[in-house]
């Protein structure tokens, strides 16, 4: 559920493939410490050089294991290093097997931690890290933060020990303000890309705008940044990168502002606006007009998004660069089909959209009509609550099923929704590989047949055969987890909530889907036994979160008995438990540094 | 706001009509505060309960009686969630309120632009609140097909123009006042849509 951006393609596997025996020192062989003789050494030379272009971390996984010398050759050359999950490996170990990492991914707490399941200071701290990399890789250049837990202390010594720094991206992240910022424009010259995306950021008043020292800057984006910036710092700092490509602003940032901008920066491709209105200050028809003068100036734009608070006689600004357009973000702006319209029809080469459901059917039957190439299309719920009137239905997504035949991923949040709808997208959009619907009132059936949304999500796993990503909704019992067991052969990731009635739905998942490598269930009826059911397939998944759930710490207990690389965590929301036995909030992953040191005291590891 | 106190008895009877889902006696769950202080997903955390065993009642589409607010349901994160918040108080508050006159009628009415999606709904409001002062109706035409009354609207150039000839949002963001005319002080303003 919700707007979780994983990158598909290359998840999976991490940088650290799952192989007790062959890892570091460990395993069987030789007592380890004789040097490999000479022609050895040529050998791994030019292995070396040959695997030095493999790209795909699987298949450099795959590699790593054909034997001890192309572990070692692949371990040399691996400059990319992706960490799914930063309790699964210990630093130190991380570091010390690969010693050339240039860039580095690295993933923290669960997603479930978006939707506040998961409390505060639960973990995914980012200094230990942090203090592992600084000595063991000077040169690192690029590094990606996805929900970890970030202090500016990190990013003060982050900005200091990396003088090649050039990448930084936080993603979800908490536990920084203004002031880390500041550290990173300030120190690290060569600063190529900063992106804050939807980060917590803390509002410290600190201006850091006006300290950037790079001029290679291509890439920033800080619309999750509450507060204001220095705009003439701002634009100074647009008009000396010559090589800005990709500019994100924050609300504060005015129209006309954001002309200043875009008249400094024509060779944009990625433009996030802030307030994109009058802002009550009665700008007029003057503004629209020079705004929509800057944006016919601005010939790359490919991809738009920002419009907060939108005033709508404002949107025909964008027309003149609509048909180059491949992705539009308009999830926060409150428009009817009608003020919809003119700009939709406009977008014949869109790919990516996201907007709010205040658009309606209507505006969906719109963009099904013009945007043929739609890959992603997700509807947001301006008011997301359960018992909200719900603007968007089976309707709109029957409508989209027939006009966007090349849909790839799909988030769609409705009230209403039938089996039919759902299975005829399952027959027309033949390349989804994401597939996301939240019905927003619990336990919702097919309103029209009244019957449960078992054969909906069953014909989606059954005729999608390139799916890997699911996430279902709406009033489900064990079948629908039949059909998925039994057809979702290439399902990694799978969402549910408030579904299914027994045991047996939790088994089918377990044992009819082998790639399965991320689920997350909360408020479902599933128990021990099925818990236990996936005792043969844990040791392949990055995790299985479970909260409200009918689990007991028995349970719990013979999993990491039987499982000693697991790590078993059981977090409760308050210390004193009335009932000691029920298990609140479960998360076990596989992990080859054990149980962590770090664990507040509601986490009780088994 | 003007108009004391019928305009909040008004506001009263109206909440009474009001169509809502949920058993009578129930209110609607207090909205949050859109501006949430830091840590703020932890005041929503707090402020809510939640019980999974009125959840597990609930087998068909019917609504728990005590509505509850889950947490993390449905699965929007708080940033997003904040902004919507936001979006929606600003929308709620900050109405577009213009006076209403109608030749004859001995005062004046107000109303929030906002409220209307387009012109129809705005012709048919007005009809509404108008008819208690008999004074015909701001749709009849006469035998040459030309209307009884014209709604006309004050821009901000100070211009008195038909109502409905530009886009819908342009008209928002220019009309300052409207007056219904009779239709004979109208002419030479054009038939009306």
């Amino acid at each position: 559920m919700s707007e979780d951006e994983e990158d598909e393609r290359g998840g999976g596997g991490e940088g650290k493939r799952w192989s007790p025996d062959l890892v570091g020192g460990r395993g069987g062989g030789s007592g380890g410490g004789d040097p490999p003789p000479f022609s050895d050494q040529v050998l791994e030379n030019v292995l070396e050089n040959v695997i030095q272009f493999l790209d795909s971390r699987r298949d450099r996984n795959a590699a790593s294991l054909v034997c001890r010398s192309w572990c070692r050759a692949e371990a040399q050359t691996r400059r990319d290093l992706f960490i799914g999950n930063c309790y699964a490996v210990s630093p130190a170990r991380a570091v010390e097997r690969f010693r050339r990492v240039r860039a580095l991914v690295l993933k923290g707490k669960p997603r479930f931690a978006d939707f506040n399941l998961v409390p505060p200071r639960w973990g995914a701290g980012f200094y230990p890290w942090l203090a592992a990399l600084v000595p063991a890789y000077p040169w690192l250049e690029r590094l990606c933060l996805k929900r970890m837990f970030v202090s500016d202390d990190d990013l003060f010594l982050l900005a200091k020990s990396f003088p090649s720094f050039r990448d930084l991206t936080l993603i979800c992240c908490d536990g920084f303000g203004t002031a880390g910022l500041a550290a990173i424009a300030e120190h690290c010259r060569h600063l190529r890309v900063l992106d804050l995306i939807e980060n917590d950021v803390e509002e410290e008043m600190v201006d850091w705008v006006s300290r950037f020292s790079t001029t290679s800057l291509e890439s920033l984006v800080f619309d999750c940044v509450g507060c204001a910036v220095d705009l003439d710092a701002l634009e100074a700092l647009v008009a000396r990168s010559p090589s800005l490509r990709r500019l994100r602003v924050n609300q504060h940032v005015s129209v006309a502002h954001l002309r200043r901008l875009m008249a400094r920066a024509p060779q944009l491709t990625h433009l996030g606006t802030g307030s994109f209105g009058d802002g009550g200050g009665g700008g007029g028809e003057m503004e629209v007009a020079d705004l929509r003068a800057a944006f016919a100036a601005s010939r790359s734009l490919v991809c738009l998004s920002g419009f907060r608070d939108l005033a709508p006689e404002y949107l025909p600004a964008i027309y003149p660069v609509c048909a180059n357009l491949t992705s539009l973000n308009l999830s926060f702006a409150d428009i009817t089909a009608d003020q919809l319209m003119p700009v939709i029809i406009r977008c014949h080469n869109l790919q990516t959209f996201w907007v709010l459901d205040t658009v309606g059917d209507e505006g969906l039957r719109l963009v099904a009509a013009t945007c043929k190439d739609l890959r992603e299309l997700r509807v947001f719920p301006l008011d997301a609550s359960e018992d909200s009137e719900g603007s968007v239905s089976d309707v709109g997504l029957t409508a989209i099923s027939q006009g966007c035949r090349n849909l790839r991923s799909i988030l769609y949040f409705c009230q209403r929704m039938t089996n039919a709808a759902v299975a005829t997208m399952s027959e027309n959009c033949q390349e989804l590989v994401v597939f996301r619907l939240c019905i927003m009132g619990r336990h919702r059936p097919d309103y029209v047949t009244r019957e449960p949304m078992d054969e909906g999500f069953g014909a989606i796993v059954m005729n999608c055969k390139k799916l890997t990503r699911l996430a279902v909704s709406g009033l489900l019992t064990d079948r629908a987890f039949g059909y998925i067991g039994k057809y979702g052969k290439l399902l990694r990731t799978l969402s549910v909530a408030f579904a299914g009635n027994t045991d047996l739905a939790l088994r089918y998942v377990l044992e009819g889907c082998p790639k399965l490598q991320k689920l997350e269930i909360r408020d479902s009826p599933f128990g021990d036994a099925g818990l236990l059911s996936g005792i043969h397939h844990y040791y392949n998944m990055r995790f299985l979160w479970m909260n409200s759930c009918k689990l007991s710490i028995r349970g719990c207990k013979e999993v990491a008995r039987r499982l000693p690389h697991l790590v078993v965590e059981v977090i409760r929301d308050k210390l004193e438990e009335d009932d000691v036995e029920a298990v609140e909030k479960l998360y076990l992953y596989r992990s080859l540094a054990g149980r962590r040191d770090d664990a507040p005291p509601f986490v009780e590891i088994l | 706001m003007e108009g004391g106190g019928s305009y909040g008895s008004d506001l009263d009877n109206l909440k009474a009509t009001e169509l809502r889902l949920g058993l009578p006696g129930t209110d609607e769950p207090k909205k949050l505060p859109s501006m949430l202080p830091r840590s703020s997903k932890w005041a929503i955390l707090e402020a809510t309960k939640r019980s999974s065993s009125e959840i597990k009642s609930v087998e068909k589409d019917q609504k728990p009686a005590a509505k509850a607010q889950i947490v993390g349901w449905p699965p929007i994160r708080s940033y997003r969630k904040n902004s919507y918040q936001a979006m929606k108080m600003e929308a709620e508050t900050t109405g577009m309120y213009v006076k209403v006159s109608m030749d004859g009628a001995p005062y004046l009415r107000k109303i929030d632009l906002k409220v209307y999606k387009g012109y129809k709904e705005l012709r048919e409001a007005l009809e509404d609140m108008f008819k208690c002062f008999s004074l015909g109706e701001i749709s009849r035409m006469d035998e040459s097909n030309v209307y009884e009354y014209a709604i006309t609207y004050e821009d901000k150039d100070g211009d008195w123009m038909l109502v409905g000839d530009v886009p819908w949002e342009m008209f928002l963001s220019s009309c300052k006042r409207m007056r219904i005319m009779k239709g004979s002080e109208a002419k030479g303003l054009g038939s009306i849509p």
